[in-house]
């Protein structure tokens, strides 16, 4: 449906997108993350046809759509796009701006597929308000509606929900996610926020200076991350050294464990282990013990910042009983159900 | 293909920007060549009053203006009494008041044989002599006349900045053991100073580049030394060194004006909690804040307008006759004229800073827009010069070559005035066409796009729409000033081409003042149009927060 094959992107001479091959089947929703100047909404302005691309090739449903030779005017790709600052027209009203893209309709026409947007969207009865008149979320899912109503082939949004309030973002990522997979919509979506990305997305692409890091599910990318980068990116975890015993065996200050997967790595090779705050569980009677350095109260769990006797400093997401205070050593047992382990350069 | 159009895009503000620099341009360039003759005459024997007079007029009127502009403003925001509302924006009124026609106009009213001396006259039956009258033709009365019509200034800035202070301020000084009179003068007053100052300086600006009151009530200052030296003595050279000096005296304002702008900004508190409430007083004192804040109203606008009409009445037999209808056919379309292309202009240049982040497109606009400040004498000096010049190249190469003489076809034409005022009004028509601009974000356009839009198509669709409103209030502005400016008009009109504004001036210099009153109340009606609409911006801001 949509295809990405190499693409780079330069402004001014300078790479700010380099080789990113990506690709969404019918009615899959893409997320792409990364920190803010990896080049992710230049990458989303190249699809929209805002920005030519430096090489490589962009299609839409096998028709290439960007490349070094061509660039199809975005106002021919049928492409619909929701912007940061929802980017609404003052001077027209709720339903006006919802039209504008439905240029040769008739006005009957129009007429109705405006009010199916706005059903859709849940605004029935605000066509005829301005724009000024709507609250921020209001605003969202009429600059949503106007994307849609052209019937676009791909849905564009750039960190749709970064202007709105930390409650109704949530609530909103869900809503949004079910009218796409009801209209079965291809959506590609730009975020800093992972947790959107995984509220909303069947794919998500990570972005660092300009590379997609890795494409890959959800799930794959917490328990599968590429590389570092993705490792740190994605969910919370720290790296532990340990130290090859075999391709498969590796020791650390925790413990020693073993990995099913093959890798490149031999015995004796230094390593760093990633272990997430729920690999590690509070057992009063492990052997092992770290000191409680910092302690954050989350409701059902405790986040505590644990010191290994080595020094080195793990996460660890306890149940709400488990009240321990600052200072305290605790018991704690590694729960590994794989291992992701980085050879150390 | 990018960088073409972007090139394209450079020059098409780069050249126009830097014809509109050039009078400033000239002006300073003539220090290169200092007269030394004429100005040793100059230094010899009145320099010295065009400096003295020059800063003390500017200065007088800079107190007057905060003083009258301040004081209002601060009733005003603070202050619940019977027509507050009323006043609010009635005291935007002396704007319409040309500074030359409120001179002409008292002048006539306080004359000997003007309505308020023969009434008292008639009253006590006192004869001349018999008592002392308040004279105003000297340096003094030119500053109460142009205060009373640049307070305004202040006041519009003042009174924002005022209402703009959120109330808990109030109640913090309260907390802290201020009384209100210490609020005022320890926190109130401080933060609204960078507004007040800039206020002060527009008004200051203006007075230095008067020229209709300072020459009709006989005070010299540069304005009207730099016409003594170009017409009488005959020196472009000289005026035209005189021009730079005034520029510098405003050059000084206009930075403290930019200054003061951008400390606005800091001391702006953005988002206010709560706006400060009216205080509510008891009816004496009421009646006393009314009449505070009607006396600059009545002495600024009302009076001068019922003298006028009332002129305007007594003898418009005579005066209004097809030759008053050509005035005014000449002045609206000079002014038609002159508000379209620097409307074009403001359009141009706007969108070239907005497509081209630049400071090749950047830097030559911020210098175009600085014509605002300068003094129209000093324009007028520093287009004629160099139009003159040419139009003598012009003439003699079209001898050479064609056989014909061309003349005067640059500075003897309205080119000339045009570009006068394109240089004196363009800040006035890119600021209103940039703030409409502004309102379309650039991810507007690409919205437009995404839906299907061709770039033609999201102008007709997204940005005329938007922009009309700006486009039609820059029109408006640069109409009603070209119609109210005087001395450049005065030194670049064609041979016999009169406008209201001129006509005004010539029958006042004659002493017909009454047949002065109706091109003079054309004017003041005709100016009443931007006023009303800044009073309703004015309304609408301050009941938008209820």
């Amino acid at each position: 449906m949509l295809e990405l094959q190499q693409v780079a992107v330069a402004y001014g001479g300078h790479t700010v997108v380099k080789e990113v091959s990506l690709s969404l089947a019918q009615g899959q929703i893409g997320c792409l993350v990364g920190p803010s100047g990896c080049g992710k909404t230049t990458l989303l302005r190249a699809i929209a046809g805002f920005e030519p691309v430096a090489s490589g090739v962009i299609s839409l449903q096998r028709q290439p759509v960007s490349s070094t030779t061509l660039q199809l005017a975005p106002e021919l790709r049928q492409v619909g796009m929701v912007f940061q600052d929802f980017a609404l027209f003052p001077h027209l009203t709720v339903a006006d701006n919802i039209a504008f893209g439905l240029g040769k309709l008739s006005k009957a026409e129009k007429t109705a597929q405006v009010k199916q947007l706005l059903q859709l969207v849940g605004l029935p009865d605000l066509g005829q308000r301005y724009i000024y008149q709507l609250s921020g979320g209001q605003q969202q899912r009429v600059a949503l509606a106007r994307a849609l109503a052209p019937k676009p082939r791909v849905l564009l949004l750039d960190e749709p929900f970064s202007s709105l309030d930390t409650e109704l973002r949530e609530g909103l990522a869900r809503e949004i996610r079910q009218i796409l997979q009801q209209l079965r919509i291809t959506a590609i979506m730009v975020t800093h926020d992972q947790n959107e990305a995984f509220a909303m997305a069947d794919m998500i692409g990570v972005m660092e200076f300009g590379r997609l890091q890795q494409w890959a599910t959800p799930y794959e990318l917490y328990h599968k991350p590429a590389n570092r980068f993705v490792a740190d990116f994605i969910g919370r975890g720290v790296l532990i050294p340990g130290t090859m015993l075999d391709a498969q065996q590796v020791k650390t200050n925790l413990g020693t464990f073993t990995q099913r997967y093959v890798s490149t790595v031999q015995a004796g090779d230094q390593v760093d282990v990633l272990i997430r705050p729920d690999d590690i569980v509070h057992d009063d009677a492990s052997g092992i013990t770290a000191q409680v350095v910092e302690k954050a109260f989350r409701g059902s769990h405790i986040l505590y910042q644990l010191k290994l006797h080595s020094g080195e400093l793990v996460q660890c997401l306890a149940l709400s009983h488990h009240n321990h205070a600052v200072g305290e050593q605790i018991g704690i047992r590694l729960d590994l159900d794989h291992l992701v382990l980085f050879p150390r350069t | 293909m990018l960088r073409g159009w972007r090139d394209i895009w450079c020059w098409a503000v780069l050249l126009p920007a830097l014809l509109l620099a050039l009078p400033v341009l000239v002006i300073f360039a003539s220090l290169l060549q200092p007269e030394t003759e004429i100005w040793q005459h100059l230094r010899q024997t009145v320099l010295a009053d065009y400096v003295v007079n020059s800063l003390l007029l500017a200065g007088g009127t800079g107190i007057g203006a905060i003083l009258l502009g301040t004081g209002s403003a601060w009733l005003i925001s603070q202050y619940q009494f019977v027509g507050r509302r009323l006043l609010q924006w009635m005291l935007l009124l002396p704007l319409a008041m040309p500074a030359y026609i409120i001179a002409y106009t008292y002048t006539g009213l306080l004359d000997f044989a003007g309505p308020l001396q023969s009434y008292i006259r008639e009253l006590t039956g006192w004869r001349y002599g018999d008592y002392w009258f308040p004279q105003i033709r000297f340096l003094g009365g030119a500053i109460v006349m142009l205060s009373l019509v640049l307070y305004p200034y202040v006041y519009m800035l003042a009174r924002t900045a005022f209402s703009d202070q959120s109330a808990s301020l109030f109640e913090a000084s309260r907390t802290l053991g201020l009384t209100p009179r210490q609020h005022f003068w320890r926190v109130a007053l401080p933060l609204a100073r960078p507004a007040i100052l800039t206020g002060t300086a527009l008004a200051m600006m203006e007075a230095f580049a008067d020229y209709g009151t300072v020459q009709y009530f006989g005070v010299t200052t540069f304005t009207t030394g730099i016409f003594r030296t170009w017409f009488g003595m005959g020196s472009q050279a000289g005026a035209a060194q005189l021009a730079a000096l005034l520029t510098g005296f405003v050059l000084v304002l206009l930075l403290l004006e930019q200054w003061s702008r951008r400390k606005i900004r800091y001391y702006h508190q953005g988002q206010r909690s709560q706006p400060t409430a009216l205080r509510r007083v008891g009816v004496g004192r009421q009646m006393l804040l009314l009449l505070l804040c009607c006396l600059p109203v009545l002495f600024g606008f009302v009076v001068p307008a019922i003298q006028l009409s009332s002129w305007a009445l007594s003898n418009y037999q005579v005066t209004f006759n097809q030759q008053f209808i050509t005035l005014v056919w000449n002045s609206f379309s000079l002014a038609a004229l002159a508000a379209v292309v620097t409307v074009l202009l403001a359009l141009l240049f706007a969108y070239g800073k907005r497509l081209r982040r630049d400071v090749l497109v950047q830097a030559p606009v911020r210098l175009a827009a600085l014509g605002y400040a300068v003094p129209g004498t000093v324009i007028a000096i520093g287009v004629m010069i160099p139009l003159a010049y040419l139009d003598g190249r012009i003439d003699t190469l079209a001898e050479q070559w064609f056989g014909m003489r061309t003349g005067l076809i640059l500075s003897g034409t309205l080119f000339a005035l045009v570009l006068a005022y394109s240089v004196r009004f363009l800040a006035v028509s890119l600021h209103s066409v940039e703030a409409g601009l502004q309102r379309i974000k650039p991810s507007m356009d690409d919205a437009a796009r995404s839906l299907g839009f061709s770039p033609l198509g999201v102008l007709k669709n997204v940005h005329v729409p938007l922009l009309r409103t700006s486009v039609l209030t820059a029109l408006l502005l640069v109409f009603v000033d070209v119609l109210k400016e005087l001395p450049a008009t005065l030194i670049l009109r064609p041979f016999n081409f009169n406008t209201l504004a001129v006509r005004t001036y010539e029958l006042a210099s004659d002493e017909r003042l009454a047949d002065a009153a109706l091109p003079a109340l054309a004017i003041v009606l005709v100016s009443l149009l931007p006023v009303i609409l800044l009073a309703r911006s004015v309304k609408a801001t301050h009941e938008g927060a209820p």
